[in-house]
């Protein structure tokens, strides 16, 4: 169980005349085993709060805390365990020439664990695969079932909080139903927290409790569901998005 | 309602190790002045189906089909030299990704230049002209500073404006675009479907708009197609498309989130092998 806590954030890329700043005073609170969603268009800074998290980003400020824990420059070893990531290419972020298995006995392997075997034939089974794909190699994958192997190797080393970036807008519909249902399932079993990235407001309405808006790297509005499901956001920009996306309107 | 394409019976094949494999199976459909979608999964013949009206299919897959005709031409019969005029000129098509279209190494100025004196032959002074006033068409602003641009310079919305103008700079019959605004924004979306919606209303153009995303095909086009499996199973009008009775259509509608209503589960998909069986609906009118 794990709490997740952001105080002023600011996150930038270069410096003096060419710096960048990707996350502007970012604050907000994901309670444990609770599911947050980050939204908004590309460039808003929401996967740059996750990248610097995890600690892909030297260059951040402010506070973040991990179950009352604040996190320094380095993070302490048991970080690595608890916190994991999927991210939204599963094309991309699977080694095209190590197979399932080698796949999941590494992250194993690395997290000290002894019974290797046995956990790797438990992980394909809590993400729905069989045990007849534990050789196969990406390629001989669909998306649909590469994305399930990232989330087993994400959940490997039994972590408490799992950051999706994007997790099925690669995927195609029928298939993105698959995966949603399954990281659904996976939250209550195994209690783990979300914190969600994507720009489809249906899917974060569908797996969040509470969502932030984001635009130009600053938070410009943090809502609950129900206030996005009744089309009642408090910003224009919220409203805006959620205007685009329910589909085309010809301009009067 | 005159129709610009006519196809019945097209199939494309590509061999393989294993045998023949059609991605596209007998489909037929025609167009008129009309926005017409085609909407499907990964891999179920939609883009093979556009590309095949231009004949970009490479050796060695095949294009064949019982009529492929354009304002009544065959397209099959016609040589590589008469393709040329149709390609960009009737018949024009856009990409899903700006990076992959546009030449990297040419000005953007140059590139729709080129492709508007190679179709028209006008002069240079005119071509200018003509680009400039297309990429302001498409809601570009400093349209000159564009022109002299790279296309590296530009974001992804203004690319895929870019290659639109391109596209459009001909004033081609029939436009093609192939999931046009998947990588795109939903504000950028919205302002890149106006401006081919605005365009098929003032030049009569025929629209072929080949997208996964339901929602979207259903508020946009004027008529659906759903394809599943290198097949058309399931035609009909765009504002309908939600009260489709075909399962596949229904297993795909369901399984959307959606905003309004929480669902405690999404509905997967379950595939019945039948649907790959059965012959292809006709979509012609």
């Amino acid at each position: 169980m794990s709490e997740l806590v952001f105080d002023k954030l600011n996150v930038w890329f270069g410096d003096d005349w060419d710096r960048v700043d990707a996350v502007k005073e970012a604050s907000f609170t994901v309670p444990s085993g609770a599911s947050f969603g980050l939204v908004g268009e590309s460039g808003s800074g929401k996967s740059t709060i996750l990248r610097a998290l995890v600690g892909l980003v030297p260059t951040w400020s402010g506070v973040m805390k991990v179950d009352g824990e604040t996190l320094g420059k380095k993070r302490p070893r048991a970080f690595f365990r608890d916190v994991q990531m999927v991210f939204q290419d599963p094309y991309a972020s699977l080694h095209p020439r190590h197979s399932v298995d080698q796949v999941l006995s590494e992250t194993l392997k690395l997290h000290g664990f002894k019974d290797v075997d046995d956990r790797i034939g438990k992980l394909l089974a809590d993400v729905g695969l069989g045990p007849e794909f534990r050789f196969r190699y990406p390629h001989q994958l669909s998306g649909g079932q590469r994305q399930r192997v990232a989330v087993a190797r994400a959940l490997a080393p039994e972590p408490s909080v799992l950051l999706l970036d994007e997790p099925t807008s690669a995927l195609d519909v029928s298939v993105q139903a698959e995966v949603l249902n399954l990281l659904a399932d996976l939250r209550e079993n195994q209690h783990l927290t979300y914190l969600m990235v994507s720009h489809n407001l249906a899917v974060v309405a569908h797996m969040c409790e509470r969502v932030a808006v984001m635009q130009n790297g600053e938070i410009v509005e943090v809502m609950g569901v129900e206030e996005m499901r009744s089309m009642s956001p408090a910003h224009d920009y919220t409203k805006h998005l959620l205007e685009a996306s329910m589909g085309y309107k010809p301009a009067e | 309602m005159s129709k610009l394409l006519d196809i019945e019976n097209l199939t494309v094949t590509f061999p393989t190790r294993s045998g023949e494999f059609d991605a596209v199976r007998g489909v037929s459909f025609t167009l008129g002045q009309e926005r017409l979608g085609i909407v499907g999964e990964s891999g179920s013949g939609k883009s093979m189906t556009g590309r095949a009206i231009l004949r970009l299919i490479r050796p060695p897959g095949r294009i064949s089909a019982d009529r492929l005709e354009l304002n009544g031409r065959d397209i099959l019969a016609m040589s590589e030299k008469e393709m040329q005029s149709v390609r960009g000129q009737k018949i024009s098509m856009v990409m899903q990704d700006p990076k992959f279209s546009l030449n990297p190494v040419m000005r953007i100025g140059e590139q729709i230049i080129e492709i508007y004196r190679f179709h028209t032959k006008a002069s240079k002074k005119a071509a200018y002209d003509k680009a400039i006033e297309m990429l302001e068409a498409v809601s570009i602003r400093d349209p000159e500073r564009v022109m002299r641009a790279y296309p590296h310079e530009m974001s992804g919305g203004m690319g895929q404006r870019i290659m639109i103008a391109m596209m459009l700079v001909t004033e081609p019959e029939i436009l093609i675009a192939d999931e046009p605004t998947s990588a795109l924004d939903v504000s950028v979306q919205t302002s890149v479907l106006t401006i081919i919606d605005k365009l098929v209303k003032e030049r009569g153009m025929g629209l072929i708009f080949i997208s996964h995303d339901l929602n979207l095909v259903a508020s946009f086009c004027d008529r659906v197609l759903i394809m599943y499996a290198g097949r058309i199973v399931e035609t009909c009008k765009a504002d309908k498309l939600h009260e489709a009775t075909h399962p596949y259509t229904r297993g795909l509608l369901n399984s959307l989130p959606r905003i309004d209503t929480p669902q405690d589960r999404l509905q997967a998909l379950v595939r019945d092998p039948t649907w790959a069986q059965a012959a292809s609906v006709s979509g012609r009118q």
